[in-house]
């Protein structure tokens, strides 16, 4: 591109947008719907993921040590834990600590205190890394000699990790139907915008013009209307962002769900937003304009 | 320099516009191109400005060969080229000079270069006075001067007029002639599509005529019947 030319772009660009202003708007509107839509998804799967990986780094299950194990056969049970694949961190807790840790929570509760040390039993501690394979870590620890029995509370994780590829799977479906009937309106836009100066075309064809001079104006239209409906769409976000994070303290659901501050991460969404937005108007100027090159 | 050898076009449908045409234009030549409608003429400027190619033969422009000649490589070919038409193809929301920048900023031109070019060949079409005004407050001859001033102002070898006066009265027709006689004598080839055989007798120049896709003549002046 000539640098004398980008100029001439960019005007015949933001002419072209308001000599049809009306489809200019539909597109702008379309690319807003679109965006938002994938923000809030998109926003939805960050927190989830954040909630994940809170109880990721709470994440453990107890392995009960048979009781016949010395102390030998125990420090080798643990190395041979400690070796195994998607196990983070491994801890051993006597059945005297076991007990002491118990009746913490039972300190005034008088059937407990004379509870014998054997009643429980020397276990493991073991730290999960991947919540997804929470299931199948605790089958293979079961499976090793010395582990007599296990306490994990698999529902949850599971749970969370079923929700996390729901709204990520969801919001990839919607992503993909949003944009493609995005880069229809823009792609329409830009041919309404090429019909009615296709004599235009025609002349520029004759005089010698190559495609990308023809083709740039159009694609100038595109970007531009992409980043009015990104930076828009932006500002919506966070408003309604805002406006759930809101709802959920003055509901009390705080505790439960706590919202990652937008303030953390508005830049990453706004230029998500503007490059997505641009990707949308760049792509669907350069298909449309495609039929009025043939001169 | 254009070359046509044994030229045949078959549109899609069947029709055979052209059959077999050999023709060669001298770089400076004035040539008329005449033949009643349907007779093949305007298949010959879609051809040699690379709007359809060939079914058979060779098509030669100022030193492309149109036959295999790649899609990037047309515009360079067409900057050559200055192209009339008959009803003017003026864009009427933009001024004269408005109409000459646009088809020189198609090229690349820069600003310094316009403000050179533009007074220049406005004055050469006698339309020195007429920069700012558009082309629907002007006369269908002073449309078509524009027109002429657009195909000039890249400043092609050849200039291909297609009807040029067939919107024109028998006078303002003249003064257009005369007027592309004019540039021809400055150096540029010129190829005029027309079947007025008033004018064509009245100038002594090259007339080629077609008839049903054949060249049934080819000769220098003298005088022409449709």
């Amino acid at each position: 591109m000539r640098r004398f030319n980008l100029g001439y772009f960019i005007k015949e660009g933001f002419s072209s947008i308001f000599s049809h202003g009306l489809m200019s708007f539909a597109a702008v509107c379309m690319i807003v719907a679109c965006l938002i839509i994938m923000g809030s998804f998109s926003l939805l799967a960050v927190n989830v993921d954040g909630m994940l990986s809170q109880l990721e780094e709470e994440n453990e299950f107890l392995a009960f040590i048979d009781e016949g194990y010395t102390d030998e056969q125990i420090r080798t049970l643990m190395e041979q834990v400690r070796q195994m694949d998607n196990v983070g961190d491994v801890t051993y807790i006597t059945r005297e600590q076991a007990k002491a840790d118990y009746l913490k929570g039972h300190e005034t509760e008088g059937l407990y205190v004379n509870l014998p040390d054997e009643v429980l039993r020397d276990r493991l501690s073991i730290h999960v890394i991947d919540l997804e394979r929470f299931q199948e870590t605790v089958d293979a620890v079961c499976d090793l000699p010395g582990v007599a029995n296990h306490r994990a509370a698999g529902e949850v994780a599971e749970g969370f990790v079923a929700v996390r590829n729901a709204v990520t799977a969801l919001a990839y479906v919607l992503i993909g139907i949003l944009a493609a009937v995005s880069l229809f309106i823009i792609s329409n836009t830009t041919r309404l915008a090429a019909f009615a100066r296709r004599e235009e075309i025609a002349i520029m064809k004759m005089c010698g013009a190559t495609d990308g001079f023809v083709r740039w104006p159009f694609i100038v239209e595109g970007l531009i209307l992409g980043i009015m409906g990104a930076l828009v769409a932006f500002f919506f976000q966070w408003a309604v962002y805002a406006g759930v994070s809101k709802a959920l303290v003055d509901g009390g659901a705080a505790g439960l769900f706590s919202l990652i501050d937008f303030q953390m991460m508005w830049k990453r969404v706004l230029g998500v937003f503007v490059l997505s937005g641009s990707a949308i108007g760049a792509l669907g100027s350069s298909f449309a304009i495609r039929k009025f090159l043939q001169v | 320099m254009i070359r046509l050898i044994d030229v045949h076009k078959e549109y899609d449908n069947g029709t055979k516009a052209l059959k077999g045409i050999n023709l060669r234009i001298e770089d400076g030549e004035f040539v008329f191109l005449v033949g009643p409608s349907g007779s093949g003429k305007s298949t010959i400027i879609k051809l040699l400005t690379a709007e359809i190619t060939a079914s058979q033969g060779r098509v030669i422009v100022n030193g492309y060969n149109l036959n295999n000649i790649r899609r990037w490589q047309i515009p360079h070919m067409r900057r050559t080229l200055g192209i009339i038409f008959q009803d003017f193809r003026l864009i009427e929301k933009k001024t004269v000079q408005g109409n000459l920048e646009f088809a020189m900023r198609t090229v690349g031109a820069s600003g310094r270069e316009m403000r050179k070019r533009i007074p220049y060949v406005l004055d050469l079409v006698g339309l020195e006075d007429k920069a700012d005004v558009f082309p629907n407050e002007m006369s269908g001859g002073e449309q078509q001067r524009v027109a002429i001033a657009r195909a000039l102002v890249n400043n092609p070898k050849m200039i291909i007029a297609d009807e040029p006066t067939g919107n024109l009265d028998p006078r303002r027709s003249l003064e257009i002639m005369t007027l592309l006689e004019r540039i021809n004598a400055m150096g540029t080839t010129m190829l005029v599509v027309t079947h007025e055989r008033d004018l064509v007798n009245r100038f002594s120049k090259r007339v080629v005529a077609i008839k049903d896709g054949e060249m049934i003549r080819d000769g220098q002046g003298g005088y022409y019947r449709a």
